[in-house]
């Protein structure tokens, strides 16, 4: 019994890094319906940057996110406007292609950069350190991550809602040329939508970089997860993501207990299953 | 004079240009600065850098003593064509290809994990190039390749160690500590994670032999987030040593979530993921102690048949070059070519692809990973370097692969004792 309870902490905590990983993407799409293949990468991105921070000067990788997410967003609006601005229109098919390119991209400067050489974030005590709590160990490393997870989302619900920018966000989601009538720069509001998105990336690729290593060729295998838990949660739900994020990974963690084969198999699986069921995901925010 | 043409000297003319290229290429041996090609596939980009990484240093080392090689009183030029794999087993066979194709290679060679060895060696086979191969266990390459012990391969040969060295090894260190033979086992589902995990084949039919308890709980997916089930199965059963064959991010991701669980093993011997210095060095303070197969090392007792060097000095040589510490594949690339200019030196007709796959069969030479002889080997095309153990030691001023157990190769010096984690 206590086995069962322990697979299922675990697994809402690794969907709190799972959520993480897909709260840029449902922004980014939620804005401007871009699918971007590069977010894994960006992810890898953001955790080198991590790391060249904390060789540089020393410090924790959490003080390191203070030079990250604000390096990540300003990346992040000058690739939007001077790069997918450009891919953006009626047409679904340029942007992914440019993304798609741009993965490749950032893997092999990557590679070139710093070598192929698996590289860790180094968090200290608070990666081995674990409360007991009635015959379980909870991690410090995936609590700490779930609790950033909520706030993450929670910030990002209330940028959406509750603040000038985010009016700004969903006018031009709910459509693009009215919204430019009303006096709105579609392209100054995308480049911040994407700023946004990879800041929240910048905290992933962190979080990511403590809890395992990293090398520039793992951000590919990162994005299934991100776009799954996008798709169980409902497109543009920003808590729909955390929740989906929390299917996914209990899902993986219960399909392990049975066999340990089945851990992507079960996630995967309960990814087909809300797909068949619910198209639209579990918390669709708008129905087309 | 008139020039005049009719049909027979158009077809004749038309039939000597077309043949010309053919006739050029069979004279080139007669030119005056004759060259030996040999293609080198490596997986140079790609999750499979790791092992390509001293590669331009292991062939910038032998370029003299490559540039004047002896075969039949006539001296030839060797010159090394290398081709990125990408760290992919399609795009492998395809750089092979056109190495054979295009341009023409003489040999073929290839290292670093079978998905760049056997691609490779099975376009060899098939356009009956000479190829030599290393740095992959042997029953992966042989029986991937769908070997047969009985007929073996033509034109393609390897030498590396194979699965029965590691388990030796492991099982050595494990009867050496003394710790409860309590074992947890954590094998993926890929090639080397099924071959190990094999229950005839890999580690759970000889470890039950010498009396251990194996908890295998099943494979995982490759790239895994999340191994608390592992980890309260290995608790549950009570288990002391740890062993498996991973990726270096799985074993990251593990061995952290290990520590938060309270999973403390004495012993932690595992293939792949501990092979590089800067693996273990990402580990931090918990990469101290951590045991592994060790197939070369700047101790070695070994030297080039090529340039003299001892095992110490090209390993120290790469140090000095690049400022990292040396790798493992560094003395295997080097003694791929030592074979192959061995090769060179003996083949009765270095022209002709059978003389030099005959010279391959006949090898016998001390290389700086030790004795190549495919006369020997457990299935034909198949020769057995010395494999130990090691753990990786902290000597004061970093992390060092140091050879603990070499009951399995008594030749090779041990540098120290394992002691346990914890």
């Amino acid at each position: 019994m206590i086995e069962w309870v322990n697979s299922i902490v675990q697994g809402i905590l690794l969907g709190g890094l799972y959520a993480l990983f897909a709260a840029g993407l449902s922004l980014i799409f939620g804005v401007m319906r871009l699918v971007n293949i590069a977010h894994g990468d960006l992810i890898i991105l953001a955790a080198y940057m991590g790391l060249t921070t904390i060789v540089m000067l020393g410090v924790h990788p959490f003080v390191a996110l203070l030079i990250v997410i604000p390096l990540m967003a300003g990346f992040g609006y000058v690739l939007q406007r001077g790069l997918l601005n450009q891919t953006l229109g009626d047409d679904i098919l340029p942007p992914l292609l440019v993304t798609f390119g741009l993965s490749v991209i950032i893997q092999n400067a990557l590679l070139e950069i710093y070598t192929a050489d698996p590289q860790k974030l180094n968090g200290g005590l608070i990666e081995t350190a674990s409360i007991p709590v009635g015959g379980l160990a909870i991690g410090i490393l995936p609590l700490v991550t779930f609790a950033i997870a909520i706030v993450v989302i929670a910030g990002l619900q209330w940028v959406f809602y509750a603040t000038a920018i985010g009016r700004g966000f969903r006018a031009v989601s709910d459509n693009q040329d009215i919204a430019q009538l009303m006096g709105l720069n579609k392209a100054h509001v995308y480049g911040l939508a994407m700023a946004l998105a990879l800041g929240v990336v910048a905290i992933a690729g962190i979080l990511l970089g403590m809890r395992t290593s990293f090398d520039p060729s793992i951000g590919a295998g990162r994005l299934i997860f991100g776009f799954e838990a996008v798709i169980i949660g409902g497109l543009g739900n920003l808590w729909g993501t955390l929740a989906g994020g929390v299917i996914l990974g209990v899902a993986q963690t219960i399909g392990a207990k049975i066999d340990p084969g089945w851990q992507l198999l079960a996630g995967h699986i309960a990814f087909l299953v809300v797909l068949a069921l619910r198209p639209n995901g579990l918390f669709p925010r708008v129905e087309h | 004079m008139k020039l005049r043409t009719n049909r027979r000297q158009v077809l004749g003319g038309l039939a000597a240009s077309v043949a010309a290229p053919g006739i050029l290429t069979a004279t080139r041996a007669y030119a005056q600065n004759p060259t030996i090609k040999v293609g080198f596939v490596t997986p140079s980009t790609g999750p499979l850098a790791g092992f390509a990484e001293p590669d331009d240093y292991v062939i910038e080392g032998l370029q003299a003593a490559l540039a004047g090689v002896e075969n039949n009183g006539k001296t030839y030029a060797i010159e090394i064509i290398k081709k990125d794999s990408q760290s992919n087993p399609n795009r492998a066979a395809e750089v092979a290809a056109q190495l054979i194709l295009d341009d023409e290679v003489d040999f073929i060679t290839a290292a670093g994990t079978p998905d760049t060895t056997n691609p490779v060696a099975d376009q060899a086979e098939i356009n009956e190039i000479p190829c030599v191969t290393s740095d992959a266990p042997w029953q992966p390459y042989f029986f991937g390749r769908n070997g047969n012990p009985a007929e073996g391969f033509q034109y393609t040969y390897h030498f590396f160690w194979g699965l029965e060295d590691v388990i030796a090894n492991f099982t050595n260190i494990w009867n050496d500590s003394g710790v409860p033979k309590k074992v947890g086992g954590l094998f993926p589902n890929d090639s080397d994670g099924n071959a190990w995990g094999h229950p005839e084949l890999g580690l759970p039919t000889p470890l039950a032999a010498q009396g251990f308890e194996l908890t295998d709980p099943g494979r995982y997916q490759p790239l895994n987030d999340d191994f608390s089930n592992y980890i309260a199965a290995f608790k549950e059963a009570g288990c002391e040593i740890l062993t498996g064959v991973m990726i270096p991010p799985d074993f990251g991701t593990f061995w952290s979530q290990a520590a938060q669980q309270g999973f403390q093993p004495k012993i932690a011997t595992v293939g792949k993921a501990l092979l590089f210095p800067s693996v273990v060095e990402s580990l931090g303070p918990r990469g101290v102690g951590l045991t592994t197969e060790v197939w070369w090392s700047a101790s070695h007792p070994f030297s080039s048949s090529l340039t003299g060097q001892s095992a110490g000095d090209l390993a120290n040589g790469y140090t000095t070059a690049t400022g990292r510490p040396w790798t493992q594949p560094i003395g295997f690339k080097h003694a791929l070519s030592e074979v192959i200019a061995d090769v060179v030196r003996r083949s009765e007709d270095i022209e002709d692809a059978e003389a030099n796959v005959a010279a391959i069969r006949a090898t016998n030479l001390s290389t700086i990973v030790g004795d190549v002889n495919w006369s020997n080997g457990p299935v034909p095309n198949v020769s057995k370097t010395p494999l130990v153990g090691g753990q990786w030691q902290d000597n004061g001023n970093g992390l060092e692969l140091v050879i603990t157990n070499n009951k399995h190769a008594p030749q090779i010096p041990t540098g120290g004792e394992t002691f346990l984690l914890g």
